[in-house]
C-alpha cells in the first residue's frame, strides 16, 4: 500500500467514519470530516514532492488483482496529468467542508460524509489505471452529487438533480458497452495494456469499430464536460446545488469529462480522434461563444458563472482536439485554473446567497462599500477568471490559442472572440454588482469576510498568482504527460487536420515561460 | 442385471432437500390445528429451521453430484446453486412474513406450509432432467403459489390476483405441455439429453417443423412462467393484488427456477436448433426490457412498479439467455442472485410501508422517510441503486456480467438498447430517492412503526449480500462459472 493508496482509502475511511457518528453531534461530525479532508491533503503534498519528473509513464503504482473473473485490477498510478487533478480534489475539498460550515443546518451528518464519499470517487477516477475500475470511480462519484444537489439544493433541486443524474448515466452506460467490447478484443481491462495492443496492432479494430468505441467513449465524456449541445444538465445543477456541490461540480466533476478525454480518447482511437475532429472543434467553438452570450444576458449571478463555465470548458476541448503540444498543455492547465478561478467565484457567489438571500444580479449594488474586502477578492477572481497577464488563466488560454493557431488559425480567430466576450459579461456583473448605488439591503446585511471565509479565500488567491506567475511548478508534468499522450495519438491514417509537427521536449514549458514573461 | 426398484443410498441423498422439505411441510399442515392459536409464530421458526436443514441437504447432495432415479434428476452445480438459492429466497419470505401475517391476524401453518411445498417445487425444477420432471415441479410449486397470492380469502384484491393467476398460469401450463407432447411425439423421448442427441444425429433430424412449434411451445409457457414479453401482462395486476410477502416471494422464487429450467431446456434439450430460437429470446428480451421499464416510468403503485420493473429485469436475464454461451449461463446464474437479494429488500420495505391492510402503497407515502427511520431509507436506497446498477453493488456486476456475454456473442445491438433501458429505468429508481430524501415526511411516514426484528433481519441480511456479491463478486461467479450447464 503505498501513498496514492492511502490517498483513495482515507476518504472512504472518513465517510464510513463520519456514518458511524450519532447525527446530534453535529460539530464532532464537522471537524472529523475537516480532519479527514486536510490530512488528505496534507499527504497529497508527498505526491507532488515524491513525483519524478523525467520518467513519463505511471508512478506511484499499486496493482493487485481484485476480481480474478474477469480479471479486474486495482490499478492505480499517476502521471503528470493526473497528478495535478488529484492535487487539486484534495486541495478543494476542505474549502468545500470550510464554506458549508454553518451553511448546512439540516442533516448535517449525511451533507459532510457525502463530500468525503466525493472525494473519494474524485480521487479514484484520476487514479485509476484499469478501465473498469476508472467506470466504478466514474459512477461512484455521481451518487453524493445526485444527493448534495437534490436535499441541500435550492427550489428546484429535484429537477436538476435527477436530470444531472439521467445525463450522466447515459453517457455512462454507453461508455460501459466500449469498456466491454474493449475487454472481449483485449482481454484486459488495463488501460496501459489495451494501448499497446492498439499500437502494436495485436488489437485490430476495424475502422466502423474504432469510431464507435470512440463515439462511446466520447459522448460520456462530452456530456461530463460538458460539450455544447449537451450541456443543458449544467446550469440546472449549478444554479440549484448547494455552494459546496457547485464548488465540486465546476471545479473537479467537469474535469472527469475532459481528463477523460485526453486519457482515453485520443490515445486509444488516435484515428477516429484526428477524424471526428473538426465538428467536435466546431462544436467546442459554438460552446465558446454561446456560452459566452447566454452568460452576458443572465439575471441570476451564479447561472452566469455556470454559462461562463460551458465557455471556459470549451477553450479546453478546443485545446484537446488541436493535437498540438501547446494546445494540449494548454488545455490541462486550463482544466485546473477553471478549478481555482470558477470554483472561487462560485464560492464568493454562495458567499453573497448567504448573506442577501438573493442571487439576482439586480438585488444587489454597492456592495463594493458594505463589504470592501469580499469586493476586493471578488474582483481578483474576476479578473482571473477573464485571464488578465499575471494571474492564472492568461496561461491557459494563451496556450490554447497558441496551440490552436498552430493547427488552424480560423479556430483561433473565433474563439479570441471569446475571450472578450468573458471579460464583457464578468465586468459588467462586476460593475452591477459591486458599483452603483447602495441598495438597503445590502448596506444592513452584507458583513465583510469572517475569519472562516479569510481561510477559505486565501488558498485560492494563492494559487490564482501562483499559476499566474509560476508556471514552472506544474507545467513540467503536464508536459511530459501531454507529450507521452500526443506520441500515442499519432496515427498512420490520413489527417485532414493540418498539423505542425509538435516540438519535443521543453516547448511547453518554454511556452510557458513566454507566457509570464509577456 | 435385475431391475431393482429401492433406490439407492446416493439417490435419497440426492433428493435430501425435496423429502427434508415435504415433511417438514407436511408437519405443519399437521400441527396447525394444535399450535396456531396458542404459538402462533412456531410455524415460522420451524419453517426457517427446516429450511436451513434443507441448505444442509443441498450441500449433502452436491457431495454426490450426478443423476438420480433413472436420470430423471440431475445434481450438478447448476441445480446446486439454484437449490441454494430457492431456499435462501424462502427464508427472506419467511422473515418477511412475521410482521405481515400478524399485522393480518393470519398467522396459521397453512401459509407456511405452502410457502415450504412451492420451494420443493421448485427444488425439483432445477434439478428436473426430464420433461416430465420439468413439469411435476413447476405443477407442485405453481399450485402452492396460486393458492399463497390468494392467501387473505377474505380480501377482494387477494381474490382477484389469485384467480387471475390460476387461469393464466394454467394456461400457460397448458402450452408447456402441449410442447411436451409434441416434442415426445417426434422424438420419443422426454430426457433433455436424449432430445440433443436425437436432434444432434445428423439426417435425422425428424419433422424438423414439429420441433420448432414444440420449442415455441415451450418458450410460449416458460416466458409466462419468467413475465417475460410478450406474455408478462399478468405480472402487474398479480403481484399488486397478492400479500406483499408473498409477491416478494412469486418476483424471485418461482421466477429464477423458471429461468432455471429455461436455461436447461433450450440449452440441452433445443441447444441444436439454437440458431433458429436465437431471435425469438432476442426479441422476448427487448420487449421484456423496455415494456418493463418505460411502463414502470408512470407507475404511482409501489408493487405494481416493482412487477413492472422486475418485467424488466427478467429482460436483461433473456438477454444472458440470448447469448448462448457458458458465460453467459454463468452470468444469468448470478444477476438472478442478485435480483433476488434487491427485490426482496426492496419489497421488505413496502411490506414495512403498507401497514395493515396494505393502505400504504403509493410512491407519495415514502416522503420523508430518510429523515424519520434514516436506516430503512438507506437500506432502500441500497437497493435501488442495486436494481439501478451502480457499481459495488451486486446488481452493476449481474448487468456487467449480462452485458459482457451479450457482446461476446456479438448482440452489440441488444447490449446497447439494454443498457439505454437501464438508464431509462434510473429514472423510476430515482423517484423513489427523491421522494425519500427529498420530500417533507407525510402522515404515512410520521406513523410509522419502528421495524420489528424479523423485517430489520430481511432488510439488513440481503443488504449485505447485495454488498458482497458486488465488491467481492468473483466468490459466486466462479461458482457459477463452474456449474453451467455441461459440466
Amino acid at each position: 500500500m503505498n501513498l496514492l493508496d492511502l490517498l483513495i482509502a482515507l476518504p472512504g475511511i472518513g465517510f464510513i467514519l463520519t456514518l458511524l457518528i450519532p447525527r446530534a453531534q453535529e460539530k464532532l461530525i464537522r471537524t472529523i470530516t475537516l480532519a479527514f479532508s486536510l490530512l488528505t491533503f496534507v499527504l497529497s503534498i508527498g505526491l507532488i514532492t515524491g513525483y519524478q519528473t523525467g520518467q513519463p509513464g505511471q508512478q506511484f503504482v499499486t496493482d493487485t488483482v481484485w476480481i480474478a473473473n474477469p480479471e479486474i485490477h486495482w490499478h492505480v498510478g499517476i502521471d503528470g496529468l493526473s497528478l495535478w487533478l488529484i492535487i487539486l480534489s484534495t486541495f478543494l475539498t476542505p474549502i468545500a467542508i470550510g464554506i458549508s460550515w454553518r451553511y448546512i443546518k439540516d442533516r448535517t451528518k449525511e451533507f459532510f460524509a457525502f463530500l468525503l464519499l466525493l472525494e473519494f470517487g474524485l480521487v479514484g477516477v484520476f487514479a485509476a489505471w484499469d478501465l473498469f475500475l476508472f467506470y466504478v470511480f466514474w459512477e461512484v462519484v455521481l451518487v453524493p452529487m445526485y444527493f448534495l444537489i437534490g436535499i441541500w439544493g435550492h427550489d428546484r433541486r429535484i429537477y436538476a438533480a435527477v436530470k444531472f443524474f439521467l445525463y450522466t448515466m447515459a453517457g455512462s452506460v454507453l461508455m460501459l458497452t466500449a469498456i466491454i467490447f474493449l475487454y472481449n478484443r483485449a482481454g484486459t481491462f488495463d488501460y496501459a495494456a489495451i494501448l499497446n495492443g492498439i499500437a502494436s496492432g495485436r488489437i485490430m479494430l476495424s475502422h466502423s469499430e474504432e469510431t464507435f468505441l470512440f463515439l462511446a467513449f466520447f459522448i460520456a465524456f462530452a456530456i461530463k464536460v460538458p460539450l455544447f449541445p449537451l450541456h443543458t444538465w449544467l446550469p440546472d445543477a449549478h444554479v440549484e446545488a448547494p455552494s459546496a456541490g457547485s464548488l465540486m461540480l465546476a471545479s473537479v466533476m467537469l474535469k472527469m469529462g475532459t481528463y477523460g478525454l485526453v486519457r482515453f480518447c485520443l490515445p486509444m482511437f488516435p484515428t477516429a480522434a484526428r477524424e471526428n475532429a473538426p465538428w467536435i472543434v466546431i462544436l467546442a467553438i459554438i460552446g465558446i461563444v454561446y456560452g459566452a452570450l447566454v452568460a452576458m444576458v443572465q439575471p441570476n449571478m451564479k447561472k452566469l458563472v455556470a454559462y461562463s463555465s460551458v465557455s471556459h470548458l470549451g477553450f479546453v476541448v478546443l485545446g484537446i482536439f488541436s493535437f498540438t503540444q501547446m494546445g494540449l498543455d494548454g488545455a490541462v492547465y486550463q482544466m485546473l485554473n477553471h478549478g481555482i478561478s470558477t470554483g472561487a467565484l462560485f464560492i464568493l457567489v454562495g458567499f453573497m446567497y448567504e448573506r442577501r438571500h438573493s442571487l439576482a444580479i439586480s438585488d444587489f449594488g454597492g456592495v463594493a462599500t458594505a463589504a470592501p474586502w469580499l469586493s476586493t477578492i471578488f474582483l481578483i477572481t474576476t479578473l482571473a477568471s477573464i485571464g488578465l497577464p499575471t494571474l492564472n488563466n492568461f496561461v491557459g488560454e494563451f496556450l490554447v490559442l497558441q496551440g490552436t493557431a498552430q493547427a488552424n488559425f480560423t479556430w483561433t480567430i473565433f474563439a479570441a472572440i471569446g475571450v472578450i466576450l468573458s471579460a464583457c459579461y464578468m465586468l459588467w456583473m462586476y460593475q452591477r454588482v459591486f458599483f452603483g448605488e447602495l441598495v438597503d439591503e445590502v448596506k444592513h446585511h452584507m458583513p465583510d469576510f469572517n475569519a472562516r471565509e479569510w481561510a477559505c479565500m486565501i488558498p485560492l488567491v494563492i494559487m490564482m498568482v501562483w499559476m499566474g506567475i509560476y508556471t514552472q511548478t506544474f507545467l513540467p508534468a503536464i508536459t511530459e504527460a501531454n507529450l507521452k499522450i500526443l506520441d500515442q495519438s499519432k496515427s498512420n491514417a490520413p489527417l485532414r487536420v493540418s498539423l505542425p509537427g509538435y516540438r519535443a521536449g521543453s516547448a511547453g514549458a518554454a511556452a510557458g515561460g513566454n507566457a509570464h514573461a509577456r | 442385471m435385475p431391475a431393482s426398484f429401492a433406490p439407492s443410498a446416493d439417490d435419497l441423498l440426492r433428493v435430501a432437500p425435496e423429502t427434508i422439505l415435504t415433511i417438514a411441510g407436511t408437519l405443519v399442515m399437521i400441527l396447525d390445528p394444535l399450535f396456531a392459536k396458542r404459538f402462533p409464530k412456531l410455524f415460522g421458526h420451524f419453517s426457517i429451521v427446516a429450511l436451513l436443514a434443507a441448505a444442509l441437504g443441498t450441500a449433502g447432495a452436491y457431495s454426490v453430484q450426478g443423476a438420480a432415479f433413472s436420470n430423471l434428476l440431475i445434481v450438478d452445480g447448476f441445480a446446486t446453486f439454484f437449490r441454494f438459492l430457492v431456499i435462501a429466497i424462502g427464508i427472506l419470505t419467511v422473515l418477511a412474513s412475521y410482521r405481515y401475517l400478524d399485522l393480518e391476524k393470519a398467522e396459521t401453518g397453512e401459509f407456511h406450509g405452502l410457502l415450504l411445498f412451492a420451494i420443493v417445487g421448485q427444488c425439483v425444477m432445477v434439478a428436473a432432467n426430464d420433461l416430465m420432471m420439468v413439469f411435476i415441479g413447476l405443477e407442485i410449486s405453481s399450485i402452492a403459489t396460486y393458492i399463497l397470492a390468494g392467501y387473505l380469502r377474505a380480501d377482494r384484491r387477494n381474490n382477484e390476483a389469485a384467480l387471475k393467476y390460476f387461469l393464466l398460469g394454467s394456461f400457460a401450463t397448458g402450452f408447456l405441455l402441449y410442447g411436451i407432447a409434441l416434442i415426445y411425439g417426434v422424438t420419443a423421448t422426454t430426457k433433455l439429453d436424449g432430445i440433443r442427441d436425437v436432434l444432434n444425429t445428423p439426417g435425422n433430424v425428424p419433422a424438423f417443423g414439429m420441433v420448432s412449434v414444440a420449442a415455441a411451445l415451450m418458450f410460449v409457457g416458460l416466458a409466462f412462467k419468467v413475465s417475460g414479453a410478450p406474455f408478462q401482462v399478468w405480472t402487474p395486476d398479480v403481484y399488486q393484488g397478492a400479500p406483499a410477502p408473498v409477491a416478494a416471494f412469486l418476483a424471485t422464487g418461482p421466477k429464477a427456477a423458471a429461468f432455471a429450467i429455461f436455461f436447461r431446456i433450450f440449452l440441452t434439450a433445443f441447444q441444436p436448433i439454437a440458431s433458429g430460437w436465437e431471435p425469438l429470446i432476442w426479441i422476448s428480451a427487448l420487449l421484456s426490457m423496455t415494456i418493463g421499464n418505460f411502463a414502470a416510468l408512470t407507475q404511482q403503485n409501489l408493487k405494481r412498479m416493482l412487477a413492472y420493473s422486475s418485467i424488466a429485469h427478467a429482460g436483461y436475464v433473456l438477454v444472458a439467455l440470448a447469448a448462448r454461451s457458458e458465460i453467459g449461463t454463468a452470468a444469468a446464474m448470478f444477476y438472478l442472485a442478485a435480483y433476488a437479494l434487491m427485490n426482496i429488500g426492496a419489497f421488505v420495505v413496502v411490506i414495512h410501508l403498507a401497514g395493515k391492510g396494505e393502505r400504504h402503497l403509493r410512491i407519495d407515502d415514502l416522503a420523508g422517510l430518510g429523515r424519520r427511520q434514516p436506516v430503512t431509507a438507506a437500506m432502500l436506497t441500497i437497493f435501488l441503486m442495486s436494481l439501478i446498477g451502480v457499481p459495488l453493488t451486486g446488481g452493476f456486476f449481474g448487468k456487467f456480467y449480462i452485458f459482457r456475454a451479450a457482446i461476446e456473442s456479438n448482440l452489440i445491438w441488444l447490449t446497447v438498447l439494454g443498457l439505454l433501458n437501464s438508464a431509462v429505468a434510473a429514472y423510476y429508481y430515482l423517484r423513489l430517492l427523491v421522494v425519500m430524501y427529498m420530500h417533507e415526511p407525510g402522515e404515512v411516514v410520521n406513523n410509522i412503526e419502528p421495524l420489528t426484528p424479523g423485517l430489520r433481519a430481511a432488510l439488513i441480511l440481503p443488504a449485505i449480500g447485495t454488498f458482497f456479491l458486488g465488491i467481492v463478486p468473483g466468490a459466486i461467479l466462479n461458482f457459477a462459472q463452474r456449474s453451467t450447464l455441461g459440466h
